[in-house]
Order: C-alpha cells, then structure tokens, then sequence
C-alpha cells in the first residue's frame, strides 16, 4: 500500500473577499479567474490553508460568478488561512499580485457560515443600443406580465423557464446613445441572468437590444425582503 | 514599413463588442502578467522605433506557452528603441467575425498587446516548430491585409520572417517570407532591429529591397528571392545560386552562446486563458549529440551548452515567484544529460521540500538512474508519469536509428519504476523507420509484454499498467535519414492495426497494455512539407484557399483537401505527393535546404546514413558515441560554426534559499 498523504490542518482564519471585473477583463471566464487567482496567492505568497489528500489545494471557496464578458464590481470568493493576517495586508498583496482589471476592493474576516447563502441577490446595471422610450415601454410590458418564458441553452440541453418572477425591479432610462436598465434579480434556481431579461423584453415587446449589451453588476448580496434592495454581504449583519 | 505618421490605432474598441458572440474570448484581450505595451514611438531622443510582431501561428492556447516567442518577445522589448507585441492564430469563428467586420470595413490581424494592426509593424515575425503552421501563415497574411507572396509587397507592408525549427528548410514558404533565419534567436533578432533602425534613420534609401539585400549580405539571414533554383528535367534540382552580387552562397544558423549569460524567460508570460503547459518551464541546456539519426533538433541545435546549476536555481525561483507557477518543468532535448542533473534534482527537491512546488522532467531516457531522479522529483508526494523513449521496437530497429537501448536496459528500468512505487509507464516508439518490417513493429508488443510481466513480478501486484504510443517517422532535413523514403501511409496503418490486433490477442496482457497512435495521413502531409521545395508552396496557397488551417489540429486537418490540392497545384510539373515523400533520395541530388548551413558536413550525415543501412542488413555494427564523453566524431557543427560543447559540471551545489 502505497502511504497515505498527511492530513492537513484546518484553516485558523477565513477571509472574504471583495473583488471588481473590469475592462476586458470582463472577458474572464470563472475558470480563467480561478487559474489567475490561485497564481495570485502563491506570487504574493499567502499562508495558504490546504486540503488534504494526494493533490492538496489550497482552501478556495468561490460564490456567485458573473457570466464570462460581463463586467462587475461585485463578485466574492472566500479563502482560508494557515495563519492568522491581518486582512489589510492581504488585501494589498493580493491587489498587487493579480493582474490590473481584477482588482480587490475589500477584503474582511468571516464570521462564519456560508457566504454563497448570503448572496441571495445581485443588482445589475444593462447598457443596450435601444431607442430609450422603446426601451422603456418594454420594460413597463414586461413588469406588467406574470410570466415571461423565456429558452436558453444549458448543460442539460434548451431550457425553458420564467425570467419574470426572479425581478424585483427593473427601470429603464436614457443613456448614451441608448438606454440604461436599472435591474435586481433575485437568485433562483434555474438561475435569471440579466441576458435572460433582455430576451424576456424582446419576447414580450419586441425590444432588440441591438450589438453586444454590457451587463455590470454594482452589488451582491442579502435581498431586502421588504425595500427590494441589495445588503452588503460582508457588513456582518443580516 | 515607412514609419506611419502617428501611432495606428488600436482595433480593440471595435473587437470589443463582438467578443461575447466567440468562444474563449479572453484568448483576444492580452493584459497577460509581465506582458509589454509600449509607446509606438518609443525610441529615446527622436530616434528611429522598430517594431516587431511576434507570431506562434497556431491557436493561443499553443502558442501563448511557446519559449521561443516569449525569449524572443523579452529580449526584444528590453531595449528602450524597439516595441514587441504578439499574434496568435484566430479560430474560425474570430476569422468570421473578423471578415464580416464593420461599418470601417474588415477587422484586421491584430497584437493582443496594444490590439495594433500587424500590417503597421516593421517586422512580422513567425517561430515555426512545425511545419503544420504554415496555413495559419497565410490566414494570417491575409487577414492583416498584408499580400501573400513577397515579391506583391510594398514598403507599407512588414518584412515576414520565419525562425524555429521549420526555417531550416524554408523554401516551401520561400514566396511567401522576405526572409528566414536558422538557429537561436536571441541574438539575431537584435542584430536584424539593429540593420532597419540604421536603414530607417538613413531615410530608407532604396526601399525594401535595399534593406533586405543589406540583412542578406550578413551572411546570417536568408532572403529566398536573392536566390534563383534551376530544375533539372528528372524534376529534381539543378542548382540554387545567389541572382545578385553580394548574396553568400550559404546561408549559415546563429548559435547562441553561454547560455548563463541569457536567462530567459525571466518575466515569464502568465495567461488568464487556459494553456496547453500550465507551468514554468527553464532550459537546462541547448543542443543534444547522442546521434539519433531520425531525431532533427538533435542534429540542428548542436554543439550542447549548459545552463550551470547556479543559473538553474536561480531561473526557477525568479520564474515561479514571478509567475505563480507551482510546476516548474526542466526543459531540453534530453535533460536527464545534464552532467549536474542529479544535483539540480536534488538541490531544487530541498529548496522546495514541504511546498506545492512540483518539478518535472519532460523526457526521460531508459536507464536506471532516472528512477532516482523521479525519486527525488516526486518527494512531496505528486507522481507524474514516467515516459521512456526506446522508439524502435526491435534492437535492430534502435541500432538503425542510433538509439542504442537493448531490452535488458527497458526491462531493469521499469523494473526499478514498479518496485519504487510507480504503476504506469508510457513507452513511446515510432513506426516507418527506414528498412523497418512487420516483424520489427510486431516486437513492441513483445516489449511490452515484458514489461508487464517484469511489472507484476516485483510489485506483486496485478494493476499495473503500460502505455504504448506510437508516432510515424518523418524523414526531415539536415539529419542523416533526409534521403530516405517515407514509408506510404497504407503500409503504416496496416502495420499499426497488426500490432494493434497482436496487443489485443493477448489473453495474458492485453488488457494491462495501453495502445495509443494515429492514421499516417497526417505525417505524409508533414513530410511534403519538411523536405519539399519551392513548388510546394502552391499546394500550401491552394490547400489554404480552399479553407485550409489549424493542420496540427486532426478536427481541422483534411487529408483529402491537401491530396487533392497537391494534384492540382502539381499537375503538369511530373511530381506528385509521392515524388516529394515516399521516394529515396541519392548521393548526388541537390536537396532544397542544401544551400542553408545547418553546420553539419553533408558527407558526414551520408556516411552516417550509409552506416544505418550497414547496421539494418548486419554488415556494420557501428555504433555513433556522444561527443560529450567521447572523442569527436566530425559531425563538422563546432569547425564550421566556431563554436564549443559547453558543458559541466561545476561542483558547485544548489544553497538553501533565505527566507524572506
């Protein structure tokens, strides 16, 4: 028998952290940021809690994902140490180590439990090539439907599935030469995305959302029940 | 190529909104770690800025790894006067959107540094590995706007220059390139920014082509059209012969020296996108002189040199701390040959003990002695496999192509892997070797019944494995096998399915022994391309018309498409795919590549071949030594390149690194 690799010891801190997606590299997929991300660690030479097993791996916890190409000031991942650090540091050394566009905005220490249950809702802002009152009156359509099925093509094949009940708000104004959509989506399963809205709003209104929309997401977070607004997930408090 | 008046601009913003609609996008942003933007002009003081674009001409994923362009791209961009950015070859979808275009028209083949055109460089440069990149070549000419035959360019156009292993025979592309040079780069490179930046601060007198007969008289840079070749009525070559004053006869390769003084990469490129090599690979030395007759990097990259140890340590640690690898692979031909091999395992396994940090050797040779290596390698616990090469099945096989490893020495090695724990080796060989049989190929799966046997017996255990995976032989240029006949794609795969069949037969084994190896179609495409002639670019323009790329890819590759492209681009000259392939060649013929000067005497490597036939039919037992360890044997490189063997060892020990 060949010997068993030795256990590893649990992790002694837990860190949250906050990050941004920006500029083209928005193009990030969530595995080409996990890749670049575990890099960063061992450039900047973090204390790394591991795994156990023939192949440890460094304690990673990633929640939340945007979707490859769309930008986002809000995306979350949690790491566990082998010592305890100071988070300003890590934060520093961190922001040093990855490359310019995924940069750190925050980074706290855990107080424990799950942070993908804190993510229950992500606040999007949709840049599209539209006439703005066209844009508008679809979204003043859409809000007003029940149900807006809407198919996209997942692992399991063509799905089919309601894009409206995951809205808790959505707004429409002028922007650039297009319009600008305010969105919340809460996270359901199967999981909304902005680009599930937009064919919602082409479905019922025949919004054409002209070239290539830029979704960016501003926050992620615990969902008020109550005003429809976005928490901060690493304020500690519910 | 005249400096355009101001910066072109950058294509990035109309990329910008069609990368949703491609795959892997990030593939096309840069933004790498230790990836370079310059300034367009950035030469100090008003001097003249050159500029080059580096392409490896396959897809990112490939080419983003590739050590030659990332030397060649840090070595360049060190000096403050010159800007270096990358190409990769797009997929088909990114060709689409790119053809398709907007309201300004196509999308040109753009750098994913800056996202400047290719078009405005001074040079554009392609490191051909394989002669499987030559229609990425010509999509990517294309697509920059750039004309595909060098005497259609203009001054506005860049000087295409090929390198790699590919450009010691470059005249299957020799009308589509304005030049190629042979060997290591590093220095060339530097000495070919320094000729345009003379000719551009002199105001360009005499154009292009002035610039080029000035890199032509070095005597170090291949320029195809200062060369006329005559055909002899047989189809064969008559002559080729400079059509200028001036021009050299030959046409000789760069040796880089002191590879200590050159450790590069020393920023390496980290990818966001998913590479083929995910780790951080050093060159422990350059160059191999154990003989193999078939093997052309061990004969074009002669004389061997060194890293040192210290220069080792000290690659690797800068490597990963600036990379965030936790692999490191230590990179040559043969590296279990460094003559401080075992203490640079041993060195790097105590500076690394307790880490992630992995080590790995890519190839390794069948002797004992690399089971420790392994050892020492797979301290912290990760195994990777272990790969050996005998390469011919039979001993007279391995006599044929100087690779001198009998059975005893196979089956003491593995022997040593399974009782040290390892239960999978990978055995690789080849198929098509000159004056091979049935019989010789059939003898793999002797072998590697053996080596399971051997396996079970002593690690008692019934689980363990062997992969055998075999690779056709190619005839390629500047070794001792370029005159011989390729063996026909029919004849390979039959005798792979015998094989194959024999393997499965077994009631014993069978089922212990992996079989892994491809059709011959594809290494017949390979051979037209490594020892054809100019007339073989036509097939290459014509297979690319009709929508050929990505050869090296088999899910792109058609065998048809450049079967019958070969007919029609041949028709009428009396060649065939044949005639460039399959048919020996003799003493007197005038090989396409015989006028670039690779170092190796050609009555050297006619004799070796006259000896590997001596050797097949058992009226020679000669047997080619390693010019390392014993006395030369005139292969004719250090005499004719003025250069040395460099090599340990030191006696100097890796220390322990300080803990910072």
């Amino acid at each position: 028998m060949r010997a068993q690799p030795e256990q590893q010891a649990p992790p002694v801190q837990r860190l949250r952290i906050r990050y941004a997606k920006r500029g083209r590299l928005r193009f990030t997929s969530h595995r080409d940021f996990s890749r670049a991300f575990e890099r960063a660690i061992f450039r900047a030479r973090l204390p790394m809690a591991y795994s156990s097993g023939f192949n440890p791996h460094p304690r990673i916890s990633y929640a939340g994902a945007s979707p490859t190409g769309a930008a986002s000031e809000a995306e979350y991942v949690e790491i566990g140490l082998a010592e305890v650090v100071d988070p300003a540091v890590i934060h520093a050394q961190l922001d040093e180590a990855l490359p310019d566009g995924l940069d750190v905005l925050a980074v706290v220490e855990s107080p424990g439990g799950s942070l993908a249950d804190l993510l229950e809702g992500s606040h999007w802002l949709v840049d599209v090539a539209a006439d703005p009152e066209a844009s508008a009156s679809a979204v003043a359509t859409f809000l007003a439907t029940e149900a807006v099925l809407v198919e996209r093509m997942t692992k399991k094949g063509l799905r089919e599935f309601d894009c409206r009940a995951a809205v808790v708000s959505l707004s429409s104004a002028e922007h650039a030469d297009g319009a600008r959509l305010d969105l919340v989506l809460r996270h359901a399963v199967p999981a909304v995305r902005p680009d599930d809205v937009l064919a919602g709003l082409a479905s019922v209104a025949g919004l054409e959302p002209g070239g290539a929309p830029l979704l960016t997401r501003l926050a992620q977070g615990p969902l008020d029940a109550e005003t429809g607004e976005i928490g901060d997930p690493l304020s500690g408090r519910r | 190529m005249s400096a355009p008046a101001s910066a072109p601009e950058s294509v990035f913003a109309r990329l910008e909104p069609r990368l949703p609609s491609v795959s892997k996008p990030i593939q096309y942003v840069g933004g790498e770690l230790n990836s370079t933007v310059k300034d367009w002009d950035c030469a100090p003081d008003g001097g003249h800025t050159v500029r080059w674009a580096l392409m490896y001409p396959d897809a990112y994923e490939v080419g983003l790894p590739n050590q030659g362009v990332q030397i060649l791209y840090e070595v360049l961009n060190e000096r403050d006067w010159i800007v270096a950015e990358r190409t990769y070859a797009v997929w088909p979808d990114m060709e689409q959107v790119m053809r398709t275009g907007d309201e300004q028209g196509p999308i040109p083949q753009f750098t994913v540094d800056a996202h400047r055109p290719v078009r405005a460089f001074d040079v554009f440069g392609l490191s051909f590995s394989t002669e499987l990149g030559y229609t990425n070549m010509l999509n990517a000419l294309d697509l920059a706007g750039i004309p595909l035959h060098s005497a259609d360019r203009t001054d506005a156009d860049p000087i295409v220059l090929a390198g790699g292993h590919a450009a010691f025979n470059p005249e299957p592309i020799a009308d589509f390139l304005d030049a190629a040079v042979l060997g290591d780069g590093e220095e060339v490179v530097l000495a070919i920014s320094e000729v345009i930046r003379d000719w551009k601060s002199e105001g360009e007198p005499g154009g292009r082509d002035e610039v080029l007969r000035r890199l032509a008289v070095s005597g170090n840079i291949y320029v195809p059209r200062f060369y006329d070749v005559a055909y002899a009525a047989d189809g064969t070559i008559e002559a080729v012969v400079p059509n200028r004053p001036g021009i050299p006869f030959r046409v000789r390769k760069h040796t880089l020296m002191d590879l200590d003084a050159w450790p590069y990469p020393a920023k390496p490129l980290v990818p966001l996108a998913e590479t083929v090599h995910e780790r951080f690979s050093v060159e422990i030395f350059r160059g191999c002189t154990r003989g193999c007759r078939f093997c052309q990097a061990g004969m074009i990259t002669r004389p061997v040199r060194e890293r040192s140890i210290e220069t080792i340590g000290d690659m690797v640690e800068n490597g990963i701390r600036k990379s965030g690898f936790e692999e490191v692979g230590l990179l040559s031909l043969s590296s279990a040959d460094h003559t401080e091999i075992g203490d640079v395992a041993k060195g790097l396994a105590d500076r690394y003990e307790g880490t992630n940090v992995s080590l790995s050797l890519p190839s390794t040779r069948v002797d004992a002695f690399n089971i420790s290596l392994a050892n020492e390698f797979s301290r912290n616990g990760r195994r990777s496999g272990l790969t050996f090469a005998p390469e011919g099945g039979s001993e007279r096989m391995r006599k044929v192509i100087n690779k001198m490893v009998t059975e005893e020495d196979l089956i003491q090695t593995v022997a040593a892997a399974y009782s040290h724990g390892w239960r999978q080796v990978k055995l690789y060989f080849m198929v098509g070797l000159p004056t091979e049989t049935d019989e010789d190929v059939l003898q793999v799966a002797d072998l590697a019944r053996k080596v399971i046997a051997k396996g079970r017996e002593v690690s008692g255990r019934n689980d363990i494995r062997c992969t055998v995976s075999i690779g056709g032989f190619v005839p390629k240029p500047h070794t001792p096998f370029q005159w011989a006949a390729q063996l026909d794609h029919e004849t390979t795969d039959e005798r792979l399915k015998k094989l194959r069949d024999t393997v499965r037969d077994d009631k014993k084994y069978g089922r212990a022994i992996g079989f892994r190896y491809h059709d011959g179609k594809p290494g017949i495409i390979e051979g037209l391309l490594s020892r054809g002639d100019r007339r073989v670019g036509a097939v290459i323009e014509q297979v690319w018309r009709d929508g050929g790329r990505f050869d090296g890819w088999s899910e792109h590759f058609s065998y048809d498409r450049w079967a019958e492209s070969a007919e029609s681009a041949l028709a009428g000259s009396g060649l065939d795919l044949a005639w460039f392939t399959t048919r020996e060649r003799d003493y007197d013929e005038v090989l396409p590549w015989d006028h670039l000067d690779s170092g190796l005497d050609k009555d050297w490597l006619w004799a070796d071949w006259e000896d590997a036939l001596a050797v097949a039919d058992g009226s020679s037992d000669v047997e080619v030594e390693d010019c390392r360890w014993t006395p030369c044997y005139d292969c004719g490189v250090c005499p004719e390149m003025n250069t040395e063997i460099q090599i340990g060892p030191t006696g100097r020990q890796l220390l322990p690194l300080s803990v910072v």
